[in-house]
């Protein structure tokens, strides 16, 4: 019992510690964002790797969870004789909930990983240790690009992922659901208020921010060579993942009470 | 040295003389968790002098390097470093002392996704205050001096390791140091190898005026370094040959054990010591 109570008292602390750090360098990367100098080519550089670079993947999941969301949903509706409704069903979900969060998903597997692991053979080769001995502040040069790229592109990545889960609902709908395109499309449009768009738009600012923030931080703890960069890669995915879900929660309650 | 006296503006006094040392250790004391890493440790290096910071694995030699670019607190003692008390320096305020000092860390620490040209230069095209003209020349003479001209538009991972800790050598020289600081710069290296790290760190210091602080188990290393001098012929060569009595005693020893200074003195001092322990490490 005293044990349990003495692990349960280690683990509060050392997550408080870990929480503190992870607001240090959300602050220091705010600060470092608005102030001179700045990295513009290495933001490009990200930009490039965090959006052009997840496209594919975001494209397949995007379009196929579009897919399997009419399939399911026209069983469903069949149910009630409301097949045609079947674009209502797919557009709500898709830009309120499932393009944001599937897209972040994405984004902490492959963007999250690729940065913790960048990161942490870094540290762990004494390449940060050098940037700051030749007088480069890590945080500006590392941290600061890729938070911005993946502010910036998880939103964008998100509409496309929403663009082609509605195709992938409509390819459904016209072949399998034998829904005409004009119902189908016309559906869509009536199943969606402007604040579910703006909902859609808003979430994945934040979920962006905290996936890459979560890989930076969780890369420049690394420690313990290459095993240690293994753990960070692996935590950074879990550990974004996890956050990414709960935030979401959080920002749909706080999205909710705002705009309806 | 242990309780260094102050001016009225905080700095030490040894610090404004004429001959005043460029590092500056006083009582030093540094621990992680439970774990103590330094006490009590006190030094000084003096312009243009080499200290050679020996011991075992572990013994806090690295850390003592890390200390002095700031890349580490203390938890207690003053650290000095050109003229400035560094331990309570912010990190952008540790960045104007940095531009002063380079440091050749234990595995090269080179930007694997950078050529060596582009590793060597960093500081300079960061700072952005040359040309691109100009930062190529300086990075072109650097490599020159370390004998890997050819090698300035190839990757890191295409050189071998005793090239890559020539270029970390580079690297750190292309800003015009005046403090160069070497975590270990010949472990893993075969004895040629080594030998030619040896011989640029001694060009380094003696053609270029550059203070020198080794940290290094290798003995053979250390007292190579400490008993060569190299000479600029009028020709522009560069020649090595044993040092002479003078430019011997500007290089110091300091012994690291289990953090603490177990022993400061010549290279001639080190051989005839008596104390067990540095018999048992000479041997």
């Amino acid at each position: 019992m005293n044990n349990l109570r003495i692990w349960l008292i280690e683990a509060t602390k050392k997550g408080l510690q870990e929480l503190q750090d992870y607001v240090r360098l959300c602050l220091a990367t705010a600060q470092a964002a608005v102030t001179r100098p700045f990295y513009f080519r290495d933001l490009m550089e990200q930009i490039e790797t965090i959006g052009l670079g997840s496209l594919t993947v975001v494209l397949l999941t995007g379009f196929f969870t579009g897919a399997v969301l009419g399939l399911q949903s026209g069983m469903t509706l069949d149910q009630f004789g409301a097949r045609p409704f079947v674009g209502r069903l797919i557009s709500a979900s898709m830009i309120k909930e499932l393009g944001p969060v599937l897209t972040a998903l994405m984004l902490s597997g492959r963007v999250g990983s690729g940065i913790a692991a960048e990161l942490g053979s870094m540290v762990v080769t004494e390449q940060i240790s050098a940037l700051r001995a030749l007088g480069t502040d890590p945080v500006r040069k590392l941290v600061v690009p890729r938070v911005l790229a993946g502010f910036i592109m998880c939103p964008i990545l998100t509409v496309v992922a929403n663009t082609v889960g509605l195709l992938g609902g409509w390819l459904i709908a016209l072949t399998q659901l034998r829904v005409p395109s004009g119902v189908y499309w016309n559906s869509v449009v009536m199943g969606l208020y402007i604040q579910d768009v703006w909902m859609g738009l808003i979430k994945p600012f934040f979920l962006g921010f905290v996936i890459v923030t979560i890989g930076c931080h969780v890369g420049l703890k690394t420690s313990g060579g290459t095993q240690g960069v293994g753990r960070a890669t692996t935590n950074a995915v879990v550990a974004a993942s996890v956050v990414v879900l709960i935030v979401d929660f959080f920002l749909t309650r706080l999205l909710i009470s705002i705009l309806f | 040295m242990g309780n260094a006296t102050t001016t009225a503006t905080g700095v030490p006094a040894e610090l404004i003389e004429p001959h005043a040392p460029v590092v500056l250790f006083d009582k030093v004391n540094l621990s992680f968790d439970d774990k103590v890493i330094l006490r009590d440790v006190t030094f000084s290096v003096l312009q243009g002098h080499t200290k050679i910071f020996l011991g075992a694995s572990g013994a806090g030699k690295s850390t003592i390097l890390k200390l002095m670019l700031g890349l580490l607190k203390p938890d207690s003692g003053t650290i000095w470093v050109l003229g400035q008390r560094i331990d309570k320096m912010s990190e952008t305020q540790l960045m104007g002392v940095r531009n002063y000092m380079g440091m050749v860390f234990q595995e090269g620490a080179l930007f694997d996704s950078l050529t060596v040209g582009e590793n060597v230069g960093f500081k300079l095209y960061e700072s952005g205050e040359q040309a691109m003209d100009a930062v190529r020349a300086r990075v072109e003479e650097v490599l020159g001096f370390v004998g890997l001209a050819e090698h300035i538009d190839k990757l890191p991972s295409a050189l071998s390791g005793g090239q890559r800790r020539r270029v970390a050598i580079a690297r750190a020289l292309a800003a015009r140091p005046t403090l160069l600081l070497y975590d270990e710069p010949t472990t893993g290296l075969d004895p040629m190898t080594c030998l030619s790290v040896d011989a640029e760190i001694v060009k380094l210091r003696d053609i270029e005026r550059v203070t020198s602080i080794l940290v290094t188990h290798q003995l053979r290393d250390a007292f190579y370094i400490a008993t060569h001098e190299a000479l600029r012929a009028s020709n522009g060569e560069v020649t090595l040959r044993g040092a002479a009595e003078e430019k011997i005693e500007q290089a110091d020893f300091v012994m690291i054990r289990e953090g603490r200074v177990a022993f400061e003195g010549s290279a001639a001092d080190l051989r005839h010591s008596r104390d067990p322990y540095l018999q048992t490490f000479l041997s």
